[in-house]
Protein backbone atom coordinates (compact mmCIF):
# COMPACT_ATOMS: atom_id res chain seq x y z
CA UNK A 1 0.00 0.00 0.00
CA UNK A 2 1.17 3.32 -0.76
CA UNK A 3 0.53 5.35 2.76
CA UNK A 4 3.16 2.75 4.19
CA UNK A 5 5.62 3.39 1.27
CA UNK A 6 5.55 6.86 1.89
CA UNK A 7 5.03 6.76 6.19
CA UNK A 8 7.68 4.33 6.98
CA UNK A 9 8.21 3.68 10.17
CA UNK A 10 11.61 4.63 10.89
CA UNK A 11 9.22 8.19 9.92
CA UNK A 12 6.82 7.71 12.23
CA UNK A 13 9.38 6.94 14.95
CA UNK A 14 11.36 10.16 14.50
CA UNK A 15 7.74 11.95 14.50
CA UNK A 16 6.38 10.61 18.11
CA UNK A 17 10.35 10.79 19.66
CA UNK A 18 11.87 13.30 17.97
CA UNK A 19 15.40 13.45 18.75
CA UNK A 20 17.56 17.31 20.00
CA UNK A 21 14.54 18.65 19.61
CA UNK A 22 13.93 21.84 21.53
CA UNK A 23 15.57 25.07 21.34
CA UNK A 24 19.38 25.12 23.47
CA UNK A 25 21.69 27.90 24.35
CA UNK A 26 23.99 28.86 23.45
CA UNK A 27 23.74 29.30 19.67
CA UNK A 28 25.67 30.66 16.72
CA UNK A 29 22.34 31.20 14.65
CA UNK A 30 18.82 31.19 14.30
CA UNK A 31 16.33 31.23 11.81
CA UNK A 32 12.97 30.94 11.26
CA UNK A 33 11.17 29.05 8.56
CA UNK A 34 7.98 28.75 7.35
CA UNK A 35 6.01 26.52 4.72
CA UNK A 36 3.05 29.19 3.57
CA UNK A 37 1.51 26.74 1.65
CA UNK A 38 0.55 24.68 5.07
CA UNK A 39 1.79 27.03 7.80
CA UNK A 40 4.28 24.67 9.46
CA UNK A 41 7.35 26.37 10.75
CA UNK A 42 10.25 25.53 12.30
CA UNK A 43 12.79 27.83 14.69
CA UNK A 44 16.07 26.27 14.08
CA UNK A 45 19.57 27.17 16.10
CA UNK A 46 22.86 25.96 15.02
CA UNK A 47 26.11 26.08 17.35
CA UNK A 48 30.04 25.53 15.28
CA UNK A 49 32.53 24.99 16.81
CA UNK A 50 36.12 25.35 15.34
CA UNK A 51 38.81 22.20 14.49
CA UNK A 52 41.39 21.03 12.15
CA UNK A 53 38.88 20.06 9.70
CA UNK A 54 37.20 23.37 9.99
CA UNK A 55 34.13 24.38 11.35
CA UNK A 56 32.26 21.16 13.07
CA UNK A 57 28.82 20.91 14.10
CA UNK A 58 28.40 20.90 17.62
CA UNK A 59 24.66 21.19 17.99
CA UNK A 60 21.48 21.63 16.28
CA UNK A 61 18.30 22.58 18.11
CA UNK A 62 14.93 23.40 16.92
CA UNK A 63 11.29 23.87 17.82
CA UNK A 64 8.75 22.55 15.22
CA UNK A 65 5.53 22.66 14.43
CA UNK A 66 4.09 20.81 11.53
CA UNK A 67 3.19 17.61 9.78
CA UNK A 68 4.86 13.93 10.70
CA UNK A 69 7.14 14.25 7.06
CA UNK A 70 8.64 17.84 8.41
CA UNK A 71 9.20 16.69 12.45
CA UNK A 72 10.29 13.37 11.62
CA UNK A 73 13.12 15.41 9.05
CA UNK A 74 14.13 17.87 11.27
CA UNK A 75 14.68 14.91 13.91
CA UNK A 76 16.71 13.00 11.15
CA UNK A 77 18.47 16.17 9.65
CA UNK A 78 20.05 16.95 13.63
CA UNK A 79 21.07 13.01 14.01
CA UNK A 80 22.85 13.20 10.60
CA UNK A 81 24.32 16.03 10.86
CA UNK A 82 25.72 17.00 14.56
CA UNK A 83 29.17 15.88 15.16
CA UNK A 84 29.92 16.53 11.05
CA UNK A 85 32.25 19.48 9.58
CA UNK A 86 30.17 21.65 8.21
CA UNK A 87 31.53 20.58 4.55
CA UNK A 88 30.08 17.32 5.16
CA UNK A 89 26.61 18.39 6.26
CA UNK A 90 26.70 20.47 2.99
CA UNK A 91 26.83 17.34 0.88
CA UNK A 92 24.48 15.67 3.09
CA UNK A 93 21.76 18.59 2.42
CA UNK A 94 22.51 18.40 -1.23
CA UNK A 95 22.34 14.72 -1.40
CA UNK A 96 18.61 14.81 0.59
CA UNK A 97 17.85 17.71 -2.08
CA UNK A 98 18.67 15.50 -4.97
CA UNK A 99 16.87 12.71 -3.48
CA UNK A 100 13.41 14.68 -3.00
CA UNK A 101 13.58 15.90 -6.66
CA UNK A 102 14.06 12.69 -7.64
CA UNK A 103 9.91 12.01 -8.40
CA UNK A 104 10.64 8.54 -6.70
CA UNK A 105 13.56 7.96 -9.01
CA UNK A 106 16.04 8.22 -6.17
CA UNK A 107 18.12 5.19 -5.10
CA UNK A 108 19.27 6.97 -1.55
CA UNK A 109 22.58 5.38 -0.59
CA UNK A 110 21.85 4.05 3.27
CA UNK A 111 25.74 4.21 4.31
CA UNK A 112 25.46 8.47 3.47
CA UNK A 113 22.09 9.16 4.12
CA UNK A 114 21.20 7.06 7.23
CA UNK A 115 17.62 7.05 8.59
CA UNK A 116 17.08 9.78 5.34
CA UNK A 117 16.38 6.90 2.26
CA UNK A 118 13.29 6.57 4.42
CA UNK A 119 12.30 10.19 2.88
CA UNK A 120 12.68 8.67 -0.57
CA UNK A 121 8.80 8.01 -0.85
CA UNK A 122 8.04 11.77 -0.10
CA UNK A 123 9.41 12.32 -3.75
CA UNK A 124 6.84 10.68 -5.47
CA UNK A 125 4.18 13.53 -3.66
CA UNK A 126 5.11 16.93 -4.62
CA UNK A 127 2.91 18.32 -1.69
CA UNK A 128 5.42 17.01 0.55
CA UNK A 129 8.32 17.53 -0.42
CA UNK A 130 8.63 20.97 0.97
CA UNK A 131 7.47 19.00 4.16
CA UNK A 132 10.28 16.96 4.30
CA UNK A 133 12.87 20.40 2.64
CA UNK A 134 12.15 22.74 5.49
CA UNK A 135 14.45 21.53 7.92
CA UNK A 136 16.98 21.02 6.01
CA UNK A 137 16.65 24.52 4.61
CA UNK A 138 16.67 26.42 7.52
CA UNK A 139 19.63 24.41 8.90
CA UNK A 140 21.78 25.45 5.53
CA UNK A 141 20.53 29.23 5.88
CA UNK A 142 21.20 29.50 9.83
CA UNK A 143 24.19 27.67 8.91
CA UNK A 144 25.62 30.17 6.42
CA UNK A 145 24.71 32.69 8.86
CA UNK A 146 26.91 31.03 11.74
CA UNK A 147 29.96 30.98 9.11
CA UNK A 148 29.38 34.53 8.44
CA UNK A 149 29.48 35.06 11.97
CA UNK A 150 32.45 33.44 12.58
CA UNK A 151 34.24 35.04 9.88
CA UNK A 152 33.39 38.40 11.02
CA UNK A 153 34.99 37.47 14.67
CA UNK B 1 -38.20 20.61 -9.29
CA UNK B 2 -36.52 18.03 -7.14
CA UNK B 3 -33.39 18.33 -6.55
CA UNK B 4 -32.04 14.95 -7.85
CA UNK B 5 -28.38 14.45 -6.87
CA UNK B 6 -27.88 11.46 -9.09
CA UNK B 7 -29.22 13.02 -12.20
CA UNK B 8 -26.85 16.35 -11.13
CA UNK B 9 -23.51 14.23 -11.07
CA UNK B 10 -24.11 12.83 -14.68
CA UNK B 11 -23.24 16.48 -15.54
CA UNK B 12 -20.19 16.52 -14.66
CA UNK B 13 -17.60 14.61 -16.70
CA UNK B 14 -14.98 14.57 -14.12
CA UNK B 15 -17.21 12.45 -10.86
CA UNK B 16 -16.76 9.47 -13.78
CA UNK B 17 -13.30 9.34 -13.06
CA UNK B 18 -11.03 7.50 -10.94
CA UNK B 19 -8.09 8.22 -8.38
CA UNK B 20 -5.17 6.65 -6.95
CA UNK B 21 -5.44 3.26 -8.21
CA UNK B 22 -8.76 2.76 -9.67
CA UNK B 23 -11.35 4.69 -6.49
CA UNK B 24 -13.86 6.90 -7.01
CA UNK B 25 -13.16 10.47 -6.74
CA UNK B 26 -14.66 11.83 -3.79
CA UNK B 27 -14.07 15.53 -4.38
CA UNK B 28 -14.85 17.33 -1.10
CA UNK B 29 -12.79 21.15 -2.13
CA UNK B 30 -15.18 22.88 -3.72
CA UNK B 31 -14.52 25.71 -1.78
CA UNK B 32 -11.11 25.78 -3.06
CA UNK B 33 -12.19 24.96 -6.89
CA UNK B 34 -15.74 23.52 -8.34
CA UNK B 35 -15.97 20.75 -10.64
CA UNK B 36 -17.64 22.14 -13.75
CA UNK B 37 -20.67 20.57 -15.61
CA UNK B 38 -20.96 19.21 -19.07
CA UNK B 39 -23.19 22.37 -19.83
CA UNK B 40 -20.37 24.50 -18.83
CA UNK B 41 -17.27 22.96 -20.78
CA UNK B 42 -19.86 22.99 -23.98
CA UNK B 43 -20.39 26.30 -23.80
CA UNK B 44 -16.72 27.32 -23.46
CA UNK B 45 -15.75 24.95 -26.67
CA UNK B 46 -18.93 26.48 -28.52
CA UNK B 47 -17.05 30.56 -27.98
CA UNK B 48 -14.00 29.24 -29.28
CA UNK B 49 -15.40 26.99 -31.85
CA UNK B 50 -18.00 29.26 -33.27
CA UNK B 51 -17.61 32.79 -32.45
CA UNK B 52 -13.95 33.49 -31.46
CA UNK B 53 -12.70 37.15 -32.01
CA UNK B 54 -12.05 40.20 -29.50
CA UNK B 55 -14.69 42.56 -28.52
CA UNK B 56 -15.70 46.54 -28.73
CA UNK B 57 -13.24 46.88 -31.30
CA UNK B 58 -13.65 43.83 -34.56
CA UNK B 59 -16.14 45.16 -37.16
CA UNK B 60 -16.74 41.59 -38.42
CA UNK B 61 -19.44 39.32 -37.86
CA UNK B 62 -17.42 37.21 -35.33
CA UNK B 63 -16.56 40.55 -33.31
CA UNK B 64 -20.22 41.09 -32.96
CA UNK B 65 -21.13 38.08 -31.67
CA UNK B 66 -18.24 37.71 -29.17
CA UNK B 67 -19.00 41.04 -28.27
CA UNK B 68 -22.86 40.11 -27.94
CA UNK B 69 -21.85 37.07 -25.94
CA UNK B 70 -19.60 38.73 -23.80
CA UNK B 71 -21.85 42.11 -22.76
CA UNK B 72 -24.73 39.47 -22.45
CA UNK B 73 -23.00 37.49 -20.00
CA UNK B 74 -22.65 41.22 -17.88
CA UNK B 75 -26.52 41.37 -18.14
CA UNK B 76 -26.82 37.77 -16.84
CA UNK B 77 -24.49 38.58 -13.70
CA UNK B 78 -26.47 41.61 -13.18
CA UNK B 79 -29.84 39.66 -13.23
CA UNK B 80 -28.14 37.18 -11.37
CA UNK B 81 -26.96 39.37 -8.34
CA UNK B 82 -29.83 41.76 -8.60
CA UNK B 83 -27.91 44.45 -10.24
CA UNK B 84 -29.97 48.06 -10.99
CA UNK B 85 -27.98 47.62 -14.43
CA UNK B 86 -25.39 45.94 -16.40
CA UNK B 87 -22.84 48.73 -16.17
CA UNK B 88 -22.65 47.76 -12.45
CA UNK B 89 -20.74 44.77 -13.20
CA UNK B 90 -17.11 44.56 -13.97
CA UNK B 91 -15.30 41.38 -14.78
CA UNK B 92 -11.94 40.58 -13.32
CA UNK B 93 -9.34 37.86 -13.43
CA UNK B 94 -10.64 36.92 -9.90
CA UNK B 95 -12.12 38.54 -7.05
CA UNK B 96 -8.67 39.29 -5.67
CA UNK B 97 -8.28 41.25 -8.33
CA UNK B 98 -11.54 42.91 -7.93
CA UNK B 99 -10.45 43.58 -4.24
CA UNK B 100 -7.23 44.88 -5.27
CA UNK B 101 -9.14 47.44 -7.89
CA UNK B 102 -11.54 49.14 -4.94
CA UNK B 103 -7.84 49.02 -2.86
CA UNK B 104 -5.89 50.52 -5.44
CA UNK B 105 -8.81 52.59 -6.97
CA UNK B 106 -8.56 54.47 -3.34
CA UNK B 107 -4.73 55.10 -3.47
CA UNK B 108 -5.26 56.69 -6.69
CA UNK B 109 -7.92 58.75 -5.71
CA UNK B 110 -5.47 60.01 -2.43
CA UNK B 111 -2.60 60.37 -4.47
CA UNK B 112 -4.25 62.28 -7.12
CA UNK B 113 -5.56 64.74 -3.90
CA UNK B 114 -8.95 64.78 -5.57
CA UNK B 115 -10.56 64.76 -1.84
CA UNK B 116 -13.86 62.78 -1.98
CA UNK B 117 -14.94 59.40 -0.46
CA UNK B 118 -12.31 57.42 -1.79
CA UNK B 119 -9.08 59.52 -0.91
CA UNK B 120 -7.62 58.24 2.18
CA UNK B 121 -4.92 59.41 4.28
CA UNK B 122 -3.90 59.36 8.78
CA UNK B 123 -7.04 59.02 10.77
CA UNK B 124 -8.66 57.51 8.22
CA UNK B 125 -9.52 53.81 8.73
CA UNK B 126 -10.34 50.52 6.70
CA UNK B 127 -12.56 47.70 8.76
CA UNK B 128 -11.92 44.07 7.88
CA UNK B 129 -12.52 41.00 10.19
CA UNK B 130 -10.12 38.43 11.99
CA UNK B 131 -11.80 35.41 9.26
CA UNK B 132 -11.18 36.87 6.25
CA UNK B 133 -8.96 35.32 3.64
CA UNK B 134 -6.17 37.01 2.73
CA UNK B 135 -7.60 38.34 -0.36
CA UNK B 136 -9.28 40.62 1.88
CA UNK B 137 -6.79 40.78 4.33
CA UNK B 138 -3.62 42.20 2.69
CA UNK B 139 -4.82 44.64 -0.34
CA UNK B 140 -6.15 46.70 2.99
CA UNK B 141 -2.90 46.10 4.77
CA UNK B 142 -1.06 47.81 1.57
CA UNK B 143 -3.57 50.50 0.72
CA UNK B 144 -3.47 51.27 4.80
CA UNK B 145 0.83 51.22 4.30
CA UNK B 146 0.48 53.41 1.17
CA UNK B 147 -1.69 56.05 2.58
CA UNK B 148 -1.25 56.24 6.57
CA UNK B 149 -4.39 55.11 7.00
CA UNK B 150 -4.99 52.34 9.99
CA UNK B 151 -6.54 49.11 9.81
CA UNK B 152 -8.81 47.76 12.67
CA UNK B 153 -10.66 44.51 12.64
CA UNK B 154 -13.48 42.57 14.40
CA UNK B 155 -12.40 39.63 16.53
CA UNK B 156 -14.18 35.96 16.25
CA UNK B 157 -15.53 34.16 19.09
CA UNK B 158 -14.14 31.28 20.07
CA UNK B 159 -17.76 29.56 18.48
CA UNK B 160 -16.13 30.79 15.25
CA UNK B 161 -18.70 33.42 15.05
CA UNK B 162 -18.06 37.23 14.04
CA UNK B 163 -17.77 39.13 17.67
CA UNK B 164 -19.88 42.02 17.05
CA UNK B 165 -19.70 43.39 20.74
CA UNK B 166 -17.62 46.31 19.65
CA UNK B 167 -18.91 47.29 16.39
CA UNK B 168 -19.10 50.74 17.88
CA UNK B 169 -16.16 51.43 18.77
CA UNK B 170 -14.93 49.66 15.44
CA UNK B 171 -17.24 51.85 13.06
CA UNK B 172 -16.98 55.30 13.73
CA UNK B 173 -16.73 58.41 11.59
CA UNK B 174 -13.22 57.66 10.93
CA UNK B 175 -13.94 54.31 8.91
CA UNK B 176 -14.09 54.50 5.17
CA UNK B 177 -14.62 51.23 4.05
CA UNK B 178 -15.90 47.88 5.83
CA UNK B 179 -14.28 44.68 4.11
CA UNK B 180 -15.86 41.33 5.37
CA UNK B 181 -16.68 38.48 3.85
CA UNK B 182 -20.21 36.79 3.62
CA UNK B 183 -19.61 33.47 4.77
CA UNK B 184 -16.40 32.32 5.80
CA UNK B 185 -14.12 29.90 3.56
CA UNK B 186 -13.05 27.95 6.68
CA UNK B 187 -15.39 27.92 9.19
CA UNK B 188 -18.21 28.04 6.92
CA UNK B 189 -20.54 30.70 9.07
CA UNK B 190 -22.68 33.27 7.20
CA UNK B 191 -22.15 36.66 8.61
CA UNK B 192 -24.41 39.20 9.80
CA UNK B 193 -24.10 41.43 6.32
CA UNK B 194 -26.80 43.54 6.65
CA UNK B 195 -26.64 44.82 9.96
CA UNK B 196 -23.15 45.01 9.81
CA UNK B 197 -23.70 47.45 6.44
CA UNK B 198 -26.28 49.78 8.15
CA UNK B 199 -23.87 50.24 11.10
CA UNK B 200 -21.33 51.31 8.42
CA UNK B 201 -23.66 53.76 6.44
CA UNK B 202 -24.42 55.28 9.41
CA UNK B 203 -21.32 55.93 9.93
CA UNK B 204 -20.84 57.44 6.50
CA UNK B 205 -18.61 54.03 5.38
CA UNK B 206 -18.67 52.51 2.66
CA UNK B 207 -19.11 48.22 2.84
CA UNK B 208 -17.73 45.54 0.60
CA UNK B 209 -18.81 41.88 0.40
CA UNK B 210 -16.50 39.15 -0.47
CA UNK B 211 -19.17 36.68 -1.75
CA UNK B 212 -16.90 34.36 -2.85
CA UNK B 213 -17.76 31.86 -0.69
CA UNK B 214 -21.80 32.19 -0.73
CA UNK B 215 -22.63 33.51 -4.58
CA UNK B 216 -22.20 29.60 -5.51
CA UNK B 217 -24.37 28.06 -2.83
CA UNK B 218 -27.37 30.48 -1.93
CA UNK B 219 -29.62 33.20 -3.50
CA UNK B 220 -27.64 36.63 -3.16
CA UNK B 221 -29.37 39.91 -3.98
CA UNK B 222 -26.80 43.21 -3.56
CA UNK B 223 -29.10 45.66 -2.81
CA UNK B 224 -30.92 43.22 0.27
CA UNK B 225 -27.53 42.72 1.62
CA UNK B 226 -26.77 46.80 1.85
CA UNK B 227 -23.53 46.46 -0.17
CA UNK B 228 -21.73 48.85 -2.00
CA UNK B 229 -18.96 46.59 -3.54
CA UNK B 230 -19.36 42.53 -3.64
CA UNK B 231 -16.99 40.49 -5.34
CA UNK B 232 -16.84 36.63 -6.46
CA UNK B 233 -15.41 34.39 -8.90
CA UNK B 234 -16.44 31.73 -11.27
CA UNK B 235 -14.28 28.94 -11.03
CA UNK B 236 -16.20 28.17 -7.45
CA UNK B 237 -19.48 28.11 -8.89
CA UNK B 238 -19.09 25.51 -11.82
CA UNK B 239 -17.66 28.59 -13.79
CA UNK B 240 -14.40 28.55 -15.32
CA UNK B 241 -11.16 30.35 -14.02
CA UNK B 242 -9.66 33.30 -14.91
CA UNK B 243 -13.34 35.06 -14.41
CA UNK B 244 -14.44 37.07 -11.40
CA UNK B 245 -16.95 39.64 -10.83
CA UNK B 246 -16.97 42.93 -9.01
CA UNK B 247 -20.02 44.48 -8.16
CA UNK B 248 -20.17 48.33 -7.07
CA UNK B 249 -22.94 50.94 -7.13
CA UNK B 250 -22.79 52.90 -10.75
CA UNK B 251 -22.65 56.47 -9.39
CA UNK B 252 -19.51 55.20 -7.14
CA UNK B 253 -17.87 53.28 -10.13
CA UNK B 254 -18.71 56.67 -11.48
CA UNK B 255 -16.73 58.71 -9.28
CA UNK B 256 -13.69 56.08 -8.78
CA UNK B 257 -10.42 56.82 -10.23
CA UNK B 258 -9.16 53.64 -12.50
CA UNK B 259 -6.83 50.81 -11.55
CA UNK B 260 -5.19 49.48 -14.72
CA UNK B 261 -4.52 51.84 -17.31
CA UNK B 262 -4.59 50.44 -21.01
CA UNK B 263 -6.19 49.73 -23.89
CA UNK B 264 -10.13 49.98 -23.75
CA UNK B 265 -10.86 51.82 -20.80
CA UNK B 266 -9.87 54.96 -22.46
CA UNK B 267 -12.11 57.71 -23.97
CA UNK B 268 -9.51 59.95 -25.04
CA UNK B 269 -5.09 59.77 -25.23
CA UNK B 270 -2.87 62.56 -25.34
CA UNK B 271 0.65 62.09 -24.77
CA UNK B 272 0.00 64.62 -22.09
CA UNK B 273 -3.42 63.07 -20.68
CA UNK B 274 -6.13 60.92 -21.07
CA UNK B 275 -9.59 60.62 -20.36
CA UNK B 276 -11.53 57.42 -19.37
CA UNK B 277 -14.49 55.17 -20.56
CA UNK B 278 -17.32 55.17 -18.32
CA UNK B 279 -17.89 52.27 -15.63
CA UNK B 280 -18.09 49.53 -16.62
CA UNK B 281 -15.08 49.60 -19.22
CA UNK B 282 -12.88 52.12 -17.33
CA UNK B 283 -12.07 49.18 -15.52
CA UNK B 284 -11.49 46.53 -17.69
CA UNK B 285 -7.90 47.36 -19.07
CA UNK B 286 -6.88 45.31 -22.23
CA UNK B 287 -8.07 42.01 -23.71
CA UNK B 288 -10.35 40.83 -20.97
CA UNK B 289 -11.38 36.73 -20.23
CA UNK B 290 -13.73 37.08 -23.13
CA UNK B 291 -14.59 33.25 -23.85
CA UNK B 292 -14.63 33.10 -19.96
CA UNK B 293 -17.39 35.62 -19.74
CA UNK B 294 -19.87 33.44 -21.72
CA UNK B 295 -18.83 30.48 -20.07
CA UNK B 296 -19.92 31.84 -17.06
CA UNK B 297 -23.02 32.97 -17.74
CA UNK B 298 -23.81 29.03 -18.80
CA UNK B 299 -22.55 28.31 -14.81
CA UNK B 300 -25.10 30.73 -13.66
CA UNK B 301 -27.79 29.07 -16.36
CA UNK B 302 -26.97 25.98 -15.16
CA UNK B 303 -27.08 27.43 -11.40
CA UNK B 304 -30.35 28.67 -11.94
CA UNK B 305 -31.82 25.69 -13.83
CA UNK B 306 -30.82 23.39 -10.62
CA UNK B 307 -32.20 26.09 -8.25
CA UNK B 308 -30.19 28.16 -5.82
CA UNK B 309 -32.90 27.53 -3.15
CA UNK B 310 -33.35 23.92 -3.83
CA UNK B 311 -29.44 23.65 -3.71
CA UNK B 312 -28.68 25.45 -0.48
CA UNK B 313 -31.37 23.17 0.99
CA UNK B 314 -29.80 20.13 -0.20
CA UNK B 315 -26.42 21.12 1.14
CA UNK B 316 -28.02 22.18 4.40
CA UNK B 317 -28.77 18.13 4.57
CA UNK B 318 -25.11 17.35 3.68
CA UNK B 319 -23.93 20.12 6.46
CA UNK B 320 -26.05 18.96 9.13
CA UNK B 321 -25.22 14.94 8.27
CA UNK B 322 -21.53 16.40 8.32
CA UNK B 323 -21.36 18.43 11.54
CA UNK B 324 -23.50 15.26 13.10
CA UNK B 325 -20.82 12.45 11.61
CA UNK B 326 -17.51 14.25 12.63
CA UNK B 327 -18.65 15.34 16.21
CA UNK B 328 -19.03 11.43 16.82
CA UNK B 329 -15.66 11.19 16.34
CA UNK B 330 -13.38 11.79 19.48
CA UNK B 331 -10.65 13.76 19.51
CA UNK B 332 -11.84 15.99 16.83
CA UNK B 333 -12.31 19.31 16.74
CA UNK B 334 -14.71 20.42 14.65
CA UNK B 335 -13.44 25.24 13.95
CA UNK B 336 -16.48 27.15 13.65
CA UNK B 337 -20.14 26.94 14.51
CA UNK B 338 -21.37 23.09 15.73
CA UNK B 339 -25.16 23.87 14.81
CA UNK B 340 -25.69 23.73 11.26
CA UNK B 341 -27.26 27.86 11.43
CA UNK B 342 -26.17 30.61 9.24
CA UNK B 343 -23.73 28.12 8.19
CA UNK B 344 -22.81 26.81 4.75
CA UNK B 345 -21.42 23.77 3.76
CA UNK B 346 -17.88 23.64 4.52
CA UNK B 347 -16.34 21.99 7.65
CA UNK B 348 -12.91 22.43 8.97
CA UNK B 349 -11.75 20.09 11.86
CA UNK B 350 -8.41 19.53 13.52
CA UNK B 351 -7.64 15.73 15.02
CA UNK B 352 -5.47 15.30 17.88
CA UNK B 353 -2.07 13.86 16.64
CA UNK B 354 -2.90 13.69 12.84
CA UNK B 355 -1.73 16.86 11.77
CA UNK B 356 -4.08 18.25 8.79
CA UNK B 357 -1.14 17.27 5.90
CA UNK B 358 -1.35 13.85 6.79
CA UNK B 359 -5.10 13.57 7.56
CA UNK B 360 -5.13 14.71 3.79
CA UNK B 361 -2.59 12.19 2.58
CA UNK B 362 -5.02 9.51 4.54
CA UNK B 363 -8.18 10.34 2.96
CA UNK B 364 -6.53 11.35 -0.56
CA UNK B 365 -5.24 7.55 -0.35
CA UNK B 366 -8.89 6.51 -0.24
CA UNK B 367 -9.82 8.99 -2.90
CA UNK B 368 -11.32 11.55 -1.36
CA UNK B 369 -9.69 15.23 -1.48
CA UNK B 370 -10.06 18.08 0.73
CA UNK B 371 -7.70 21.04 1.75
CA UNK B 372 -5.09 21.10 4.51
CA UNK B 373 -3.48 24.00 5.86
CA UNK B 374 -4.00 27.27 6.71
CA UNK B 375 -6.80 27.84 3.45
CA UNK B 376 -5.11 31.39 3.21
CA UNK B 377 -6.85 32.45 6.22
CA UNK B 378 -3.10 32.58 8.97
CA UNK B 379 -4.19 35.10 11.34
CA UNK B 380 -8.29 33.14 11.88
CA UNK B 381 -6.00 29.94 12.47
CA UNK B 382 -4.02 31.57 14.73
CA UNK B 383 -7.13 33.28 16.24
CA UNK B 384 -8.35 29.72 16.80
CA UNK B 385 -5.21 28.42 18.76
CA UNK B 386 -4.52 26.32 15.65
CA UNK B 387 -1.81 26.13 13.24
CA UNK B 388 -3.68 24.64 10.34
CA UNK B 389 -6.82 22.58 9.65
CA UNK B 390 -8.54 19.76 7.16
CA UNK B 391 -11.45 21.09 5.28
CA UNK B 392 -14.01 18.94 3.48
CA UNK B 393 -16.12 21.69 1.32
CA UNK B 394 -19.98 20.37 0.20
CA UNK B 395 -21.68 20.70 -3.44
CA UNK B 396 -24.54 20.43 -5.24
CA UNK B 397 -22.90 17.05 -6.60
CA UNK B 398 -22.01 15.38 -3.26
CA UNK B 399 -23.94 13.09 -1.51
CA UNK B 400 -24.60 11.46 2.09
CA UNK B 401 -22.59 8.60 1.26
CA UNK B 402 -19.52 10.94 0.12
CA UNK B 403 -19.55 12.44 4.34
CA UNK B 404 -19.97 8.91 5.38
CA UNK B 405 -16.88 8.09 3.82
CA UNK B 406 -14.93 11.06 5.16
CA UNK B 407 -15.97 10.04 8.72
CA UNK B 408 -14.47 6.62 7.81
CA UNK B 409 -11.30 8.15 6.26
CA UNK B 410 -10.70 10.20 9.31
CA UNK B 411 -11.13 7.36 11.63
CA UNK B 412 -8.21 5.31 9.32
CA UNK B 413 -6.26 8.13 10.10
CA UNK B 414 -6.66 7.85 13.74
CA UNK B 415 -5.64 4.06 13.17
CA UNK B 416 -2.81 4.69 10.68
CA UNK B 417 -0.86 7.12 13.16
CA UNK B 418 -1.77 4.66 16.34
CA UNK B 419 -4.56 7.50 17.84
CA UNK B 420 -7.52 6.86 19.73
CA UNK B 421 -10.52 7.79 18.24
CA UNK B 422 -14.05 6.75 18.52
Amino acid sequence: MRLESLYQEIILDHYRHPHHAGLREPFDAEVRHVNPVCGDEVTLRVTLKDSDAGPVVADISYDALGCSISQASASVLSDLVIGRPVSEGMRLHDEFLALMQSQGEGEPDEDVLGDAVAFAGVSKYPARIKCALLAWMAWKDATAQAMGAHERA
Amino acid sequence: MTFDVARIRKDFPILERTVRDGQPLIYLDSANTSQKPRQVLDALADFYERHNANIHRATHQLGEEATAAYEGARATVAGFIGAAEPAEVVFTKNISEGINLVAYSMSNASAMGSGGRFALGPGDEIVITEMEHHSNIVPWQLLCQRTGATLRWFRVTPEGRLDTSDIDALITERTKLVALAHQSNVLGTINPVRAIADRAHAAGALVLVDAAQSVPHMPVDVAALGADFLGFTGHKMCGPTGIGVLWGRRELLEEMPPFLGGGEMIEDVRMEWSTFAPPPHKFEAGTMPIAEAPTLAAAIGYLGEVGLPALQEYEHGLISHALEALSEIGALRILGPAEPVDRGAAISFTVEGVHPHDMSQVLDEHGIAVRAGHHCAWPLHRAMGVQASTRASFYLYNTHEEVDALAGGIREAQRFFGVRGG
